[in-house]
């Protein structure tokens, strides 16, 4: 018997996140030929997204589409899941593992007495079963786990598992009508977007991270600029969160959030075993550190050794020559 | 008001992880509460130092996970709860299914707050899980709790934007850094403490049988990551050095350059 699959997809600025293709690609790696793959999508203004996600899946796009979804709340969002999951009766549900992801998962694994694997990395199946491999304490060590019941719910790591490329066939859209909550027990009062046209910090490719070195508030302009040039994202240590230099947002680590860029360039960060714990699956390292000792350097790739703030403007003039 | 806190003890988080015989062993291993779970803590004394009430610390765990909840306790929580059972597997189906038994025996709650996810497992499942079983709204990763009589507004961070939600209680939060600076507990709040009410439950206390709590999901294995040899250190004038680590940059393909 065919097993059903859901993914459910998510837009961010008006775009349809990367994450969500490669939510695609993990269903792809996990079921067998004939399994029928469902999407769901939610917002405003959406029809192109969906136009694009329909290349993607074999099943339907299941599109709710109303201006009370400009902005997530999974409190609206959620009971209309619900509905599309009860005509599905989905083997697995697929997400993202990103803010509304984390979120929504658990509420859906909730709701149908499921097993659910967060954050996850990497999937292998063999003939008699799908192993996921997910961090422990934050990427210090994995592990490899499978389900032991159906149905079963699925987050995904961004950055980890390479998209899907879109296929043959063309999935039906079917477009649901928006129906309100009846009562609503949260409401989002106001969204204050710091993020807006900047690179998310947990897809980036490149990510330029401060530590205690940086100093001030200010120490983060030239990283910033860097980041810029190389349509990156700046991150940081918890030195420098707590010394209230950056947003506890930005935080690199066990407490914060775990990144693996293409690059990661370490600025003025000393290597705490809790920093590197969020940052050093990261394919490249680079660190710049004043001080030859600091424990940084034992796992980087590339080091210089020198002042921060002499150094970083530097490579942002070189980076701008080589990309020009 | 009648604040709840669920927490987890957690290996601090400068501990480094090794591997023996298939398992992680925690011989000598400073254990802490999880740091997220710290900042629910000190949220709950703050609440209850404006708005009066009593708190309550859940947790599920061993036997050591008692000292966790020692320290919650002489930092200001009035009584504690501790779900010990072997039967209990680390899954968060399971463990979700417990708090949601213990909680159905102990209304009412007004606030039930949590971390945003644990650092060891961070899976950020139960509070979230906990909170539909309860059928209580929630809100994740706050920043800010402002409590009134019949709601509360908060703050949440999400992938760096700041929302503001206003929730009808009781409700359940889970807590992000920023939230509050936690306190150190005092030496009379570690006298006092002692004499702090400590319930300690099984799953037959709460009405549960292990049937009804069997894990979804299974590990099969563990391994620690790939250990990244030292690179080399660039050499020269510093302007040399940044033009030579381009170089190199470009070479590596990654930057598509």
């Amino acid at each position: 018997m065919s097993k059903s699959y859901v993914i459910v997809a998510e837009v961010r600025d008006g775009k349809l996140r990367q994450v969500t293709l490669e939510a695609f690609q993990s269903v792809a790696l996990v079921k067998e030929d004939g399994d029928p793959v469902s999407v769901i999508i939610m917002g405003h203004q959406i029809s192109a997204i969906a136009e694009q996600l329909s290349q993607y899946v074999s099943g339907q796009v299941y599109v709710i589409d109303h201006v009370d979804l400009k902005t997530y709340n999974a409190e609206i969002q959620f009971p209309l899941i619900k509905e599309v999951l009860n005509t599905l009766n989905p083997h697995a549900v697929f997400l993202g593992h990103t803010a509304v992801g984390r979120e929504l998962a658990p509420m859906i694994a909730a709701y149908l007495e499921a097993g659910q694997l967060s954050d996850v990395i990497a999937i292998e199946k063999s003939e008699t079963e799908v192993l996921y491999t997910r961090p422990l304490y934050a990427g210090k060590a994995f592990e490899q786990k499978k389900f032991s019941h159906t149905p079963q719910v699925v987050t995904i790591r961004p950055n980890n598992i390479v998209a899907a490329d879109t296929i043959d066939s063309h999935a039906q859209i079917i477009t649901i009508d928006y129906v309100p909550p009846s009562s609503l027990r949260s409401i989002v009062q106001d969204v204050i977007r710091k993020t807006s046209g900047k690179v998310d910090l947990t897809e980036a490719k490149i990510v330029v991270s401060g530590g205690r070195g940086v100093k001030s508030v200010d120490g983060f302009k030239p990283l910033q600029e860097l980041a810029d040039v190389l349509n990156g994202a700046v991150g940081a240590s918890r030195g420098a969160c707590d010394a209230g230099y950056c947003d506890y947002a930005l935080q690199i680590g066990q407490t914060g959030k775990v990144v693996t860029p293409e690059i990661y360039i370490a600025c003025g960060i000393s290597g705490a075993i809790q920093h590197l714990a969020g940052m050093s699956q990261s394919r490249i390292i680079i660190a710049i550190n004043k001080d030859p000792e600091a424990p940084i350097f034992k796992l980087a790739d590339y080091g210089i050794v020198g002042d921060l703030f002499v150094v970083v403007p530097l490579l942002t003039e070189e980076f701008k020559r080589a990309l020009a | 008001m009648n604040i709840y806190v669920i927490l987890k003890q957690t290996f601090d988080t400068e501990e480094k992880i090794v591997i023996q015989d298939g398992d992680i062993p925690d011989d000598g291993v400073k254990y802490v509460i999880n740091p997220y779970d710290e900042y629910a803590l000190e949220e709950a004394i703050r609440q209850k130092e404006q708005h009066g009430g009593s708190i309550t610390v859940v947790s599920i765990g061993p036997s050591r996970t008692a000292e966790a909840l020692r320290t919650a306790l002489a930092l200001g929580a009035d009584q504690a709860v501790l779900i010990t059972d072997d039967r209990i597997e680390s899954d968060e189906f399971s463990i979700s299914k417990v708090l949601s038994a213990y909680f159905a025996n102990n209304q009412p709650y007004d606030l039930i707050l949590g971390g945003n996810f644990s650092i060891d497992n961070g899976g950020g499942q139960v509070g979230i899980r906990l909170s539909q079983l309860l059928n209580i709204p929630h809100v994740a990763s706050i920043i800010k709790l402002d409590v009134y009589d019949d709601h509360a507004i908060v703050s949440r961070d999400s992938e760096g934007d700041t929302e503001t939600v206003k929730v009808t209680l009781p409700a359940l939060f889970t807590a992000q850094q920023g939230l509050n600076e936690p306190r150190y507990p005092s030496l009379s709040g570690i006298m006092k403490a002692k004499k702090k009410p400590f319930h300690h439950f099984t799953i037959d206390d709460l009405g549960l049988t292990a049937s009804e709590i069997i894990a979804k999901t299974q590990r099969v294995s563990l391994f620690l990551p790939p250990s990244r040899k030292s690179g080399h250190i660039l050499q020269g004038e510093l302007n040399e050095q940044a033009s030579q680590l381009v170089h190199l940059l470009q070479q590596s393909d990654v930057l598509g350059i």
